[in-house]
Parts: C-alpha cells; structure tokens; sequence
C-alpha cells in the first residue's frame, strides 16, 4: 500500500500498472547471436541482408508492415544492395493509392521506388521499421547496462531469439496455458498463468506466452544461392535485415564516426605539444631565473 | 572588467581608435580573452570549455534539425525518422543532438562538483553560483522538453509524469498542469508549446552565460588553492596569473579534443545506449511502458522525489502540522526542488574561514561522500521502487539533505583547517619545482 | 601567440611547426565540422528520388497526349501523327519567333528544328522523325497551362494571352517570348521513358 503511493507519487498516472508491470516481467532468454555488423568495424552483409528480405517479404509482410522503409532504400549503398531493376521490379509487386491520378479522385498504381512500403495489415501486428532499436535484448545486472556495454542493445539478438524461442509450455502452466497464446522464452512482457508464479506474484519460468503463433519453423523459404535455411539460420536473417530497416545508416555512421576519431586524436596531440611548449617556460621559471 | 591590474586593450592605428570611440568591441573582446587566469589551475577548471562547445553543439545542431522537424503529433515521430533516414547526415545530427545532452550534463556535474570541492561559490562569487543554478535549472527545462519532440513512447508518458508533479500542488495544482499541457493530457498543444520552448530556452542559457563568465571576470577565477590573486600592482599580478589566451585556451581546447573523441565514439559506436528503447515505439495514450525512467542526468533528482513516502516520519510530521495539505506526493515535489535550492544556498551555509577544500581535511571526506551520494542516487533512480531501493533512497537524499544544511554549517565551526599557502605563485612554485626534477624541467634549454 | 614570444627568445622552428601544425588542423576540423551544416540543407533522399519519374508510354496511342505531373508542374507527352511532323518540319527554323530548340538534351541554343525537339524513339540513332514530343505544359509567357490540338498551327493554345504554338511546340504567335522548353528525358525501354 505504501510502495504504491510512493508509485503514485512519482508516476502521477497508473500506480498500478507499473507495479504489476514490474511484477509481470520475468526473466527471458536472449541469446548472444554473432550479427556481422557488431563491432565498431562491423557492417551489414548484403546478402544476408537479401535473404532477410526474401524472408519478410514471404512471411512477416502478411501480417506486418515497414512503414518508414522505402523500396528505393534496398537499392542504396549500405543495405541489401539490390540490381535497380530487381528493386523496381520488387516495388511493382506492390499497388498504392495515388492521389494525383485520375484527375484528382486518386487511384491505385504499381508502386514505384520512391514509394514506402506498407503498413502492417493486421491490427495487433506492430510495424516492423524500427522494432531492432525499439526492443533492448540485453539488461542487468541491477541496472548497470554492463550487459549493454558488453553486447550491445541485443535488439537484433532479441527478434532472432524470438523466432527461435518457441517451445513446448513449462510443466507449471499445463491445463492453464492462456488460449489462443504461444510459449516463448525470449518475450517477457506477456501473460503468465498464476500457476507459473511463486506467491508474491514473481514469475517463476523463463518468458511468457505471445500471440504471435510461430511464424518460422525452418525451411519456411529457399534461397537461389541454396544458402541454409534452417530456424536458427532464417532468424539470424531477417534480425539483421530488421536491423538495417532499423538503422538503415549504420556503415555510414560507424565510417564518419572512425574518420572523426583519427581527426581528433591528431588534434588531440597536436594541441597536447602546443600545450607543453607554451607552458614549458613557466612552468621551469623558478629554477632557472632564480 | 577584472579587477586583477592588466593590460589593456590600446587603438593604435587611426581606424582603430574611430571604432572605439564609438563602440569599444574589440577593447572588451581584448580584455575579455587576455584576463589574468591563475596559473595554477588544475585538470578540472577545463569544463566551463567543454560547457561552452556543448552549447554551441546543441544550438547549432538543434537549428538545423528543426529545418526537418513536424512539431505534430502526427508528423513529429515520422519526421524524426525522416531525419534519419533521408536528411543528408541526417542520422549523425540527431545522435549528436541527443547525446550532445548527455555531454552537456556530464560536464555541467562535474563543473558543479568542482565548485562545491573548491568553494568557488562562497564570497565573493555567490553571483556566479547562483547565475549557475540559473542555467542549470534551465538546462533541465530544456532538456526534458527537447525530450518530448521526438514523440515516442517515453516521450509522451514522461511528459504526464513530469507534468504531473505540478499537478501535486496543494489546492492550484491540477490548473498549473493544465495551463502547462494547454489541455487536459499530454497532445497537441503541449508539443507544440514544448517546441517553441526548447528552441527558445537555449538563448537564453546563452544570455546567462555572458553573465556568468562576466560575474567571475569580475571577481576573478577561483583557484585550487582558493588563495585571491594579488592586486596590489601589475608586477605582482602577473606572478599569480597567466592571461588566458593562449595559455588556458590550448590547455582547455586540449582537454576538450580529448572528451570528443569518447563522445563520438560514443556517438558512432553506441548512439542509443543512452537513450531508451521505447522512445522508438511511436507515443500512444492508450499504453504505458512497463517502466518509466527519466533520462540518466534527472536520475539523481527523480530518486529523492520518490524516496519520501506517505511512511516516512518527516513526511508523517509534514502531513500534520500542515493539516494534511502538504501529502506524500507533494512533499517528494518540495524535495526534488528542496535538493537543488540547499545546492544554490551553499554559499550562506557553509561557514568556513577556508575556501579550498584542498585545506580542509574533514571536508574531504564528507565531500566524497556527497560524490558516492550523487552516484547511488543516480543508479537507485533507475531501478523500480520496491524491495530495498527506497530505502536506499531515502539514505541518499538524507544525506543530500544533511550535507548541505547540517554539515557544511558545522564543519566550519569544528574544523581545524590546514593553512592554505599565502600566494598563488608559491603554490605553482611547489608544484613544479617539487615534481619536475629531471627530465621534465630541461626542456627549453636545449632550444 | 605573441605573449608566448616574449618568453622564449631563442625560438626554434620546431616550435613554430607544432604551432602552425594545430592551427590548421583545427581549421581543417572546424571545416569538416560545418560542413554536414551546410549539406544537410541539400534536397533528401525522398526529395531526390522524387527528381526523377518513369512513365510508360504504352497506352498513348498514335495522335492523342498524356499530361503527367512532374516536380509540380505539368509535362505533356505527344505521340505525333505523321501530317504533325510533316507539317512542323515544312517551317523554316529562321522565321520563328524564338529560333532556339529550349532542349535541354542536347544543346539549348541548338536550332529548333523538329528533330532537335522530338525525343528519338528507343534506340535510335542520328536525326529521324520521331513521333515523341515531351515538353512542360507550361505557356512561357505568365505560366498557364496551354490547351492542346488547339491554335492556328493545329499544335497547342494558350486561353490566357492567345500564345499559339505548332505541332513542335513551338511558338508562332502571341505574347510568350519562347518555345515550350523540353526537360530531361530518355527512353528505358521501348515504351518507358524517363524524365530527370
């Protein structure tokens, strides 16, 4: 009771919310994949950015959208780096809604690489654009964001650690396993049965149960290259490709961030043997003048 | 303007002496760059640079951020992406914006904690602290208002929350709050009116920089000995005193290409580690995030604001006498406010005939533990209030307390302070003649 | 610098190198550093892949016109009949009220002879007749927009001020001072072209 007007003090809006929220997120599974791009000279893999691709587009995108990407995008220095022709080709797929077209009263045409892709198609399904940076896979301990330091945010490793972590529901939830929700080890902000709690409400099992049915189960699509398709292998593909829709500049970042570094370190220097020269003189006065 | 005897600024061509009857720029640009400094300056008198930059930084990466932000709160999100994603170096502005506020605090802390070590605050530079607090003060403003632009999820909930603690006002508070908002909830008229603020508010930081760099030209800098420079003629001034181009400039300008390379890599190589992952969910009224956390640099703050509780006996005692109108909720908005105004009062609080804590030998140790207090603070501002954190709170901001208005008066009257050396030359003298032996004192001869 | 002078009499110009050394690479930073301030304001990425469409000509049948909007303004696309080239050919180019083709394709001040205002079909090479004439639609003397298979040289007419151009776009009589000017253009395929 107290605890939840100190809440309330500092939260001004739900009290409650928070505290069970706090109470409802249990421990998950986040697995450390080895993603190309880590590391401060770390960048996307076109190719495996392209298979990624190839996996959204034939299974994520029925149900999720990629609102802020645009087809001309996977064309461009730093992602998947698609032929210009397979681009227009890959955006022509899709129709939108012109407004200028028919004199004003707007109409459907093929869509041309300026255009963006879709919105998510189903209402519950969040828009997958910026999911690699809206989800941090890493935390703890207490707080202290060495895991982040160490391994970095983890959004990446958190989707693929989603895809892979479908499993068969703990022993403490059979017979109350929530209807129409799926088991995953790494999704930790779901519903858990009161039977997977200890008795002050703390959940005692690795994740929680997620509406989303597994939407990989390996094999799900076929490469031209006959690169490997397996679960562990497709959710390695399509986190990195949500990655790069994240953060579709991460080359260009990691590259201006390196050349602004050497500049300043050589700057830094320099000014280091301007500063010790300077003050050479007075800093060595009292024994020479005196 | 300084009070320290020095050169100044003589027109000597025809031209000049035109320009200066008429406007005497370059005179106050000329003694404004030429101050005598104290030579013995340390490694910590470097942040009023750092500040400096990372002003410029913001105001000038801010600009040209907004020449691409919608302050709508339908666009604001989606314009940030498009900042992103299609500005040309779009992507770097915005992270050298958001983490340029980060740079900004770490630095602003720093150069507050060096104050409060050295006593650069007591007389005669109240002015100068409390000037400080001023843009401190406003520095928070902007920076949690700069905050809600981009529209995300921990945006818009961090707004109800912050506006909320004015709504926490006996008897006013929930009008206040809706004057803020211009509306009942967070929407519309609140980013647009947090737009115009965070642009405008800058500026005016920059107007109380002038005056504070004016306020400590006028009294001279302190020192780490906290010992005045000598004023009595030119000759001894220029014993204590170095002017500060270009001899503290370089050494400043040094210090700050140092910084900037941890700040971009930083920027380069983990631009969202600071920030929070849900900002990257567009806002939406209808759900809440899990867990609401101011940024880092508020953190400290946010922790005494909830660290009294309607069970603690202070807040019990406050609630009677008061007849119920100051409750938990209201007292933990008095301290959070409490904590930085005990910061601003320092100058009539602490009671020392000393001003350097370099002197002060049981000084040190309780202004250490202000410093570990600062830290614990911070990162029990982070975690959830439950089990033993807001207890661990409630020492920190005991302390804080206690600190200022308890320990700094006393020590004063029980401390036997060590005495500080009697002119700024023979502090520089000490250091130098003591330590470079060898090597070091060699150098210039050999040129 | 000159206090530093005035300490050091015997100066080296090791010394001086250190100095010169930090002052430009501070400037070069500061550069480097304004720079990204001044790019930004460039058109986005968005902003450019808007600068250039491509429209498909496939269903613009011999004789009749497809207007499209492009950067906010109107191009009209004519598939010519053979009397239209016929009878832009048939004039002599030093009689015109502007003699210039306005193409931006090739050079703006060549003659403005019917092929150097038609856009060459897919392919082609050297001067041929081409039934293809891509212009912007807007009338060079106060900017309306002109009407086509109109006017007295059977080409486009424009309501505001009565400018009358031919079946080139050209002008021939009537207040507009030049001919309709023609944007950058190229066929990509046999029935796709692309403008900008």
């Amino acid at each position: 009771m107290l605890k939840k007007l100190a809440l309330s003090a500092l939260l001004g809006l739900s009290a409650l919310g928070t505290g069970t929220a706090a109470l409802a997120a249990g421990e998950a599974h986040v697995e450390d994949f080895d993603f190309p791009f880590e590391g401060p000279f770390g960048s996307y893999d076109p190719l495996q950015l392209q298979r990624g691709l190839k996996i959204y587009t034939e299974v994520c995108a029925a149900c999720h959208g990629l609102q802020y990407l645009s087809y001309r995008n996977l064309s461009e220095e730093g992602g998947p780096m698609l032929p210009e022709d397979q681009m227009r080709a890959y955006a022509a797929q899709y129709e939108v809604f012109d407004e200028t077209l028919a004199d004003g009263q707007g109409d459907y045409r093929p869509a041309t690489p300026a255009d963006r892709f879709g919105r998510s198609a189903v209402a519950n399904a969040p828009d997958l654009s910026l999911m690699a940076k809206a989800r941090a896979g890493f935390h703890g301990p207490y707080g202290l964001g060495i895991n982040q330091i160490l391994y970095g945010m983890g959004g990446p490793e958190y989707i693929a650690s989603l895809m892979v972590g479908y499993e068969e529901a703990p022993e403490c939830a059979i017979g109350n396993e929530p209807a129409g929700f799926y088991y995953n080890t790494a999704f930790a902000n779901g519903s858990v049965p009161d039977s997977c709690r200890d008795e002050h409400g703390h959940v005692t099992i690795e994740g929680s149960w997620i509406a989303m049915p597994p939407p990989l189960l390996g094999e799900d699509v076929v490469f031209d290259d006959g690169h490997e398709n397996d679960l562990h292998h497709e959710a390695a593909d399509v986190a990195a490709f949500l990655m790069w829709t994240a953060e579709p500049h991460l080359n260009a970042r990691k590259a201006a961030g390196m050349q602004g570094m050497i500049f300043l370190v050589i700057l830094a220097a320099l000014l280091y043997l301007t500063n010790k020269r300077l003050w050479a003189p007075h800093k060595t006065r009292v024994e020479r003048d005196h | 303007m300084s009070g320290i005897p020095h050169d100044h600024y003589e027109p000597r061509t025809s031209g000049e002496k035109w320009l200066n009857r008429r406007l005497p720029v370059v005179g106050l640009l000329y003694d404004t760059l030429m101050i005598p400094t104290p030579k013995n300056l340390n490694w910590m008198w470097i942040w009023g640079i750092v500040l400096v930059f990372a002003l410029v930084l913001q105001i000038a990466t801010g600009i040209v951020l907004v020449m691409h932000y919608t302050p709508h709160v339908d666009m604001a999100f989606a314009s940030v992406e498009h900042i992103m994603r299609n500005v040309n170096g779009g992507f770097m502005l915005r992270y050298l914006h958001a983490n340029g506020a980060s740079l900004f605090f770490f630095a602003v802390y720093l150069h507050i904690f060096r104050g409060l070590y050295y006593g650069s605050y007591k007389a005669p530079r109240e002015v100068t602290w409390i000037i400080g607090m001023l843009i401190y003060l406003l520095m928070m403003a902007t920076g949690f208002m700069g905050y809600v632009l981009p529209w995300g999820q921990m945006s818009f909930h961090g707004t109800a929350v912050i506006t909320g603690l004015f709504g926490a006002i006996p008897f006013v508070g929930d009008s206040i709050q809706t004057w803020l908002l211009g509306a009942g909830a967070v929407g519309q008229p609140a980013l647009n009116r947090f737009f115009s603020l965070h642009y405008l508010l800058p500026f005016v930081i920059t107007g109380l920089v002038v005056v504070h760099v004016w306020a400590f030209h006028s009294t001279g800098n302190n020192n780490p000995t906290g010992v005045e420079v000598r004023r009595t003629s030119k000759a001894e001034a220029e014993k204590d005193t170095l002017p500060f181009w270009p001899y503290f400039v370089i050494k400043d300008l040094f210090a700050l290409a140092v910084i900037l390379i941890v700040f971009f890599g930083i920027v380069a190589y983990m631009p969202n580690f600071l920030g929070h992952p849900d900002n990257y969910v567009e806002a939406n009224p209808l759900a809440t995030p899990s867990h609401i956390v101011p940024e880092w640099y508020f953190l400290p703050f946010y922790a005494i604001l909830r660290a009294f509780t309607a069970d603690v006996w202070v807040v019990m005692f406050a609630n009677w006498v008061t007849f119920g109108i100051v409750d938990a909720k209201f007292f933990g908005v008095l301290a959070m406010f409490g904590a930085i105004a005990v910061m601003a009062l320092a100058p009539w609080l602490d009671t020392s005939s000393v001003r350097s804590g370099r002197y002060r030998p049981m000084f040190k140790w309780w202004f250490a533990l202000l410093v570990v207090d600062f830290v614990v603070l911070m990162w029990v501002g982070a975690m959830p209030a439950e089990g033993i954190y807001p207890y661990i709170a409630l020492i920190g901001a005991t302390y804080w307390f206690a600190y200022f208005l308890v320990i700094l008066p006393l020590l004063g009257v029980f401390e036997r302070p060590l005495t500080p050396p009697s002119t700024i030359e023979e502090d520089f003298a000490a250091h130098y003649s003591a330590h470079t032996g060898g090597t070091k004192t060699v150098v210039n001869p050999a040129e | 610098m000159a206090h530093a002078d005035e300490h050091e009499p015997g100066t080296g110009t090791r010394r001086d190198f250190i100095y010169y050394a930090t002052a430009g690479a501070g400037a070069v930073i500061a550069g480097a550093a304004i720079w990204p301030l001044v790019n930004q304001m460039n058109p986005s990425a968005d902003v450019q892949a808007l600068s250039s469409i491509r429209v498909d000509l496939s269903g613009v049948a011999e004789g009749t016109q497809l207007t499209v909007l492009f950067q906010g303004k109107p191009v009209f696309i004519r598939n010519r009949t053979a009397g239209e080239i016929e009878a832009a050919n048939g004039v002599d180019v030093a009689s015109l009220p502007d003699p210039l083709s306005q193409n931006e394709n090739i050079d703006v001040s060549a003659p403005a002879t019917d092929a150097n205002r038609a856009l060459p079909p897919f392919g082609a090479e050297g001067d041929v007749d081409s039934p293809w004439l891509v212009m912007w639609g807007v009338c060079t003397h106060l900017g309306c927009v002109p009407l086509g298979e109109q006017g007295d040289f059977g080409g486009w007419f424009c309501p505001c001020h009565g400018s009358h151009y031919d079946t080139a776009g050209r002008i021939r009589r009537g207040p507009a001072p030049l001919n309709l000017p023609i944007p950058l253009v190229e066929f990509v395929d046999e029935t796709t072209i692309q403008l900008g």
